[in-house]
Formats: C-alpha cells, structure tokens, sequence
C-alpha cells in the first residue's frame, strides 16, 4: 500500500532528474486540468535555477520517493494557467467543503494514487488529508526524511475526504467555469446542514456557494440560515437579479422578513428584478409590522369553498403543491373568502371522496387571529390550542394568511 | 429582546453600545493589567506616564486593523494566517500564542486568589471553585448572559478616578510627565516598559477582537459605526489606565516607592475610600480577573483549532471537538493549577506573563502587517500609510527594547557569575 501511494507534502520539494540522471530541479506544485481530467495531475512545475519548468504528465518516466526521472526532456517554461488547479497554490491551507461529512475542513495534505499508465508513472488525486496525522506529516517535511515520517506517521489514525467529495470555494465566477466548480455535490445535503456549513465561511465563500447553487436549494437555504442579518448580508453581496432568483424561491414570509433587514437601496433594487406575482405577495408582507401576526404570517395556503367536498380539497392541494411538505390544515372559506373553519389534513383519508368538507371539520370555531395581533398572544394561541398553523385574518374576516408552528418555535428561541 | 423591555432607557443605550472593541477593551484590564499600572505608578511614580499617549496610539491602530481585517475578508485572524503564511508558520505561531496566554490564565487565577486573599480566603479554596465554575459558564453556553454582567462590574474602575481625584495628587506633575518621554537603561524600568505595553495591546486580544467582529457579522458597510466603538472602548482603557498610576503614585510612591508585592500593598491606591478601599479593590480586581479568565481560555482554543484546522465550538460535544476541548480545559487546569504551588510569587508571576505579552507582541504585528496590506486580500481597504508607520516604529521599539532587557539581564547574570568565580 504504501508504494502506490504519494502525498503532495513529499512530493513538493522532491528532485526531478533528466535523461542521464542529472538533477535539473525540484518540484514546486502541480497542477490539474478539471477540464481535461478530473484526477490525474496533468503538469508538474519544476522549479529550476531562475524559473519554473512545465513537465507535462506524458513527459514522466517514474516517479518515486527517491525523485522523479523523466523520459522526455523537451520542457516548456512555465505560464500561469488560468484553467489549472494547483495543488500548493490554491489547494493547500485553504477551506474546502466535504459534502460527505457536511463540513467545511482546512486541506493539510493530498494524498495521490501512482499508477503505471502506458509505460509511465502517473499521479491521481485520491483524497484531501485533514486531521493530525496529516498536520505532523507536514510539520516534520524537510526536517525528517520521508520514510521515517512514513513509519513515524502510521500510529495515527488517518483522517481524509475522497476527492468526489471535496468542493473548493473559489469566489471568482469565471474562474469556477474554467475549474467546472460547479457546487452539484452541495445540493445533496440538507437545507439546514447547508446553512450550518454556509455560516463557517468567509463573505466571499457564502457569495461563491450563493453563486453556484440551484436557485431552489439557494432558497431554502437561506432560510434555515440562523440570523436576519447574516441572510440579508448575503443576498446584499449578490447581484440583483441572482438575489431575486433566490428570493423568488423562498416562502413570501422568510423573503419579507430577509427583505425587511436589508437597506431600502438593495431592497427596492432585488424586488425590482422579481417576477410581478412573487413580488406583491412579498410587498403585502412587508407592509406589515414585524411583530405582529401580519408580520409572521405566510400568505400560502390552502383554501377550499365550505361547500366543497374531499375531491374538491384534493385537487387545491394538487394545484398547489409546492406546500405539500409542511401541509397541516385546510382551511374552509364561505363565498367572500372569509374563514369559516379550519380541517386537519389528515381527516381527508378517513372518508369517500364524495364526502362534503364542512361535517368533517366539525363544530369547534376556529381559532383565529387579526393582522394587527401582537406576536406575544399569537405564540400563546399556539401554544394553548396545540396549533401546528395558525390562521390570520383581516378586518373583514377575510383569510389572508397563516402563521406555522416552525416560525413560533424559532421565534422563542431567539428569545 | 424582552430584557430590553424591562430595564430603564440608559442602561439600554449602554448595552447596544457595546460591541467587540469595548468588550475588548475592558477585558484589556484584567489582572495584569490592574497590576502592571499599579506596579508602574508605585515604583516609579509619575516617570511612566509618558508611555500612555503611545500606547493609546498603537492600540487603536492595531485593534482598528483587526477589526478592519476581519470586517473585510469574514476571517479570523488564525484562518489568515493559515491560509497566507502555511501550516508550520501557523503551528510555530500558535505555539508561542498558547504559552504567552497560559502565562495570561496564570496570572488571572493569581489576580482571582490575591483578591480573595484579602479577606482571608485561602487560595485553595478560592482558585479551584473559580476555575470550575468558569469552566461551566462557558461550557454551559451561559457565558453571554454573565457577559453584560462583567461589562457592568467594569463601573468599578470609576473607583480610580474618584480615589485619584480625591488623594490630591500633583496634577502638573502627572501632566508634565504625560508629554516627557523619560529613558532609563536599567531593566527593573525597561521591563516595566516592556510589561506596559503588553499589558495594554496584549496579542490575545488581536485575536479574540477579530474572531468577535467576524462573529458578529460586521461587514464592510457596517464597519464605519465599528470603527467609532473601537477607538472609544480603547480611549476609554487607556484613561483607566492613566488613573491607575496616578493613584498608585500619589499613593505610594509619594511615601517612598517600592515595589508592590500583594493586593493589599496595591489596595492602597484607594485609601481615600477609607474602609472601603479593599473591598473596592477586591471587587475590581476579582470582576477583572473572572472576566479575562472566563475569555482567554476560549479565545486561545478558537484561534489553535481554527488555524490548525480543528474543529471547535462550545455547542459540539467532546468527541466531536476533542482539541478544542483538551486544550481550553488544559489551560484553565494547568493555569489554575500552577497558581496553587506553595510559595507561588503571585504578583512577580503576573507582572512576568505582561512582559511575555510585550515581547509576542512584535511577531504578531509583523504578521498582521504583512497581512492588511495584502492588496488581494483587503482591496481598497489597505493600510494607510500612516498606520504602517505607526505600527512598524512600534515593532522595531520593541524588539529593541526586548533585546537591551534580555542582554542587560545576561549581562547581569554573566558579570555575578564573574564575581562570584573572582572572590574565590
């Protein structure tokens, strides 16, 4: 095992030896071409006595701890490449994502895969080294030769992220199109452990992760970031219209309350950039005090005519089901859209289609706030009456809005 | 939110006041601080006051840099040197850090058992319950209510002023020598000189201001209002500071100087306060001590994890953050439990871990230095020229005067040892 492998702490440094075996060099970095393959170190620079050489992978006879001998030694001076990924440059002590473990790690080390591939040696980034055995390699690098390390080293467990895993954070747009960074990984992971990871970097590193993700995971997000002004710090660093993407995704609620923390100029510019639907539905939010219920109050929900039957409900639900996942209760309105009753979700499965909505709400009168209402008596409501989503209505009884179990929760943790 | 609604209207407009930089500022003052300006009025009067304008100059320089460079790039300032200057600087750096800043926990578990001492609480009763019970503050995630706690208690310092005022000093005198840069080549003083301007721009307290801006998400629009708390939180240090002395030096330098050996030697400076003065004292110095003790531990941890690239945080259990947990109790043990040596000098110790602070200092700032003029890394918010200036006279004065005291000390080792072998 230890032969086929090679970690970039030895390999910087290492000799590079010529035809006859003179030594013409020692390795400075190397470099990967994500365009061309995603693994295989596609040049090493060589630093000789005034400049850098550019060894290309073919240009490689063998490679081992003793050094590395070429087999062709027609060499080219090295040009900054915009397209290449250096391993020391722009990999080494810097943050990256592991998507597996959903965390952001600093690298300490790389460890590579040796191949033989058609008659030469070959390197493949194999993982991304972080932990203690990868620290105490680097510190005795150059002091020790490598192979006490190596013998030193293996009492410590080791501690790496494959390579599949690892996203790096580059804030340069056009440069994460050249090094196809393209976030995909990311979109696996859970909005809030998303956030968890969002919340550890650095104002360019959120605007890059911001830049890159889908605007729907982009949305959601954002909302489970923790603190108002952190999320609106973020869409600020964004361009207009990137942000109205996002906030065109987010439930009118979070987006008020995120828009509300902004100053006037970013604010008026992203809902400038916004769809005309999603932008009034956010407007009429932020007309509303933040403290009060018109100010918590999500204005999606479902509500059926109190004449209507179960097939009826169904089908609302099904034109509308962006809101399936936090679904608790349908509500009854009479012809004016005013509230009449509110039917938890799960009795539509105890009867026939056919059924009529009305019975199966039952006689209870339903608990209701006004716009105005003050947050403290709303967090009680739900909290005496067991409610998973409260309703809201206007002066004229009219349902115009609902605020969730979820809100209030984290409402009173901020407490 | 709801406390807002239930206190009066100025208490209110203190607290939202409060940001890193006064917090930093304040915590500034801990046990080495109380001591190191006690030290210096007592011994030699109002000859050191000149030092304060200078040192008010390099702390707002130097902590308006952190702050600016944590504003800017949302890094703390071990995660840029990580990322600039590699793993072994780093290492080597964090190495010197956690020494320097044991040496800090040391001396605020002294200030904590002098204090306590005054009224006869044996230091082995009074150092254990403390440095438990800061370990479970801060564990327990109740720090940031006991926070405004320590920020209030910090009105004790108002006790310098009143008792300076009082005690009648020689005003001309102290403002003379405010503006009369005085040099002496003898190490008691040079040390003194030294331990001064560690006490006042410690290099933990670069770290813990940068990691608090950067945790409170200030961003460079924001920054301007920050500046402003900054340089305010540092004027108001450098004036408790000033007070010290000359309390100190009206109070026992008047009477013939010495060198102040425990707390009630420096409990003195408040005589006018008559019965009240140790109490006074004690309830300041205790404040100051639990206050420091309660952050330098944990700044120390987050800066190590964070540039080595350990995972920390006091919301992640044990075995998810190992380091950060070894570590921060290590010092607050070890810190703890070398006070606890019988015949442990606790005022010398806490004057010595001030000087270590003086001569880290230099390092760090070379560092920071390299780091705000980074064109990449802080755009158009570099230094400006006179901030380089500043702070570069800064580290050459002091690495000078680090290099005259450790020569004059060798040399005083090397000319008794001579002595000693000629006498023969």
């Amino acid at each position: 095992m230890a032969d086929t492998l090679l970690f970039l702490t030895e390999l910087i440094g290492m000799r590079v030896f010529d035809l006859k075996g003179r030594r013409i060099g020692r390795v400075r970095d190397a470099g990967l071409l994500p365009r061309v393959d995603k693994v295989r170190i596609d040049q090493f620079l060589v630093g000789g006595e005034w400049n850098w050489w550019s060894v290309r992978h073919d240009q490689v006879g063998t490679i081992s701890l003793d050094g590395i001998s070429l087999r062709d030694e027609q060499l080219v001076p090295y040009h900054d490449d915009v397209w290449m990924l250096r391993m020391a440059r722009d990999l080494l002590d810097q943050q990256i994502i592991d998507a597996k473990g959903r965390k952001v790690v600093r690298v300490n080390d790389v460890t590579f895969d040796l191949k033989r591939v058609n008659g030469h040696d070959e390197l493949h980034v194999l993982e991304v080294d972080v932990g203690m055995r990868s620290i105490f390699r680097r510190l005795c690098q150059g002091v020790v030769p490598p192979r006490a390390v190596r013998r030193m080293m293996s009492g410590i467990a080791p501690n790496s992220i494959r390579w599949e895993f690892c996203n790096i954070i580059e804030p340069d747009p056009q440069r994460r199109l050249r090094l196809k960074i393209d976030m995909k990984a990311l979109e696996s992971i859970h909005p809030a452990d998303l956030a968890d990871i969002v919340e550890e970097l650095s104002h360019e590193g959120r605007e890059a992760v911001f830049e890159s993700l889908d605007s729907e995971v982009a949305a959601e997000t954002l909302s489970e970031v923790d603190d108002t002004k952190t999320q609106a710090a973020i869409l600020e660093s964004l361009d207009a219209d990137r942000a109205a993407d996002i906030v065109e995704e987010m439930s009118p609620d979070e987006a008020a309350d995120v828009l509300a923390e902004m100053e006037e100029a970013s604010s008026e510019a992203i809902l400038g950039e916004m769809e005309a639907a999603e932008k009034t539905d956010v407007e009429e939010l932020l007309e509303f005090d933040e403290n009060s219920a018109g100010g918590l109050m999500n204005s999606e929900f479902i509500a059926v005519p109190d004449t209507g039957t179960v097939a009826d409900a169904i089908r609302v639900i099904r034109e509308n089901e962006e809101q399936v996942d936090s679904l608790t209760n349908v509500f009854l309105v009479d012809g004016a859209g005013r509230l009449s009753a509110a039917l938890p979700v799960g009795r539509l499965f105890l009867v026939d289609p056919t059924a009529l909505l009305k019975p199966l709400a039952g006689e209870d009168e339903v608990v209701a706030v006004p716009v105005t209402e003050r947050r403290k008596r709303v967090e009680e409501l739900v909290d005496k009456y067991n409610l998973m989503s409260l309703p809201v209505v206007d002066e004229a009884g009219v349902l115009v809005g609902v605020v969730t179990a979820d809100d209030v929760i984290s409402m009173l943790r901020q407490d | 939110m709801r406390l807002a609604e239930r206190l009066p209207r100025p208490l209110v407009i203190f607290f939202t006041v409060i940001g890193p930089g006064f917090i930093t500022a304040m915590v500034d003052n801990d046990a080495g601080g109380i001591y190191t300006y006690s030290q210096a009025g007592a011994l030699f009067g109002y000859m050191l006051l000149w030092t304060l304008p200078p040192i008010a100059l390099l702390l707002v320089v130097t902590q308006e840099m952190n702050a600016r460079m944590g504003a800017v790039t949302g890094k703390g300032l071990s995660d840029l040197i990580r990322e600039e200057f590699g793993l072994r600087t780093t290492f080597a750096l964090m190495t010197l850090l956690v020494v320097a800043n044991l040496t800090n926990v040391m001396a605020n578990f002294a200030g904590v058992a002098s204090a306590l001492e005054l009224f006869r609480v044996s230091r082995y009763v009074s150092v254990p319950i403390a440095a438990v019970a800061v370990w479970f503050l801060v564990v327990k995630g109740t720090y940031h209510s006991v926070e405004k706690i320590f920020l209030f208690a910090c009105v004790t310092y108002i006790a310098y002023i009143i008792a300076a005022v009082l005690i009648n000093p020689d005003w001309e005198a102290s403002a003379l020598a405010s503006v009369r840069p005085v040099v002496r080549w003898d190490p008691v003083y040079l040390t003194m000189l030294v331990g001064l301007v560690g006490t006042s721009v410690a290099p933990w307290m670069q770290f813990y201001l940068q990691a608090a801006v950067v945790e409170k998400g200030v961003t460079v629009k924001e920054y301007a209002e920050s500046r402003i708390e900054v340089i305010v939180g540092c004027i108001v240090m450098v004036v408790v500071a000033f007070f010290i002395i000359v309390a100190c030096a009206a109070a026992i330098w008047q009477k013939g100087p010495r060198e102040i050996a425990s707390a009630s030697e420096a409990a003195e400076a408040l005589r006018p306060f008559g019965e009240y003065a140790y109490l006074l004292f004690c309830a300041g110095l205790l404040n100051a001590s639990l206050f420091a003790a309660s952050i330098l531990p944990l700044s120390t941890a987050y800066s190590v994890c964070e540039g080595l690239g350990f995972e920390s945080g006091v919301n992640k259990r044990f075995r998810e953050a190992p380091v950060f947990y070894w570590l921060y109790t290590g010092l607050i043990v070890i810190g703890g439990a070398v006070v606890l040596i019988p015949g442990f000098p606790l005022v010398r110790m806490i004057l010595l871990s001030q000087v270590v602070n003086g001569v880290l200092l230099p390092l760090v700032l070379v560092f920071m230095l390299r780091l705000v003029n980074n064109a990449n890394l802080m755009h158009e918010w570099r230094n400006p020229r006179f901030y380089n200036v500043v702070a570069w006279v800064a580290v050459f004065v002091l690495i000078a005067m680090t290099v005259v005291l450790v020569g004059s000390s060798v040399r005083g080792m090397f000319v008794s040892a001579t002595s000693v072998a000629s006498s023969q």
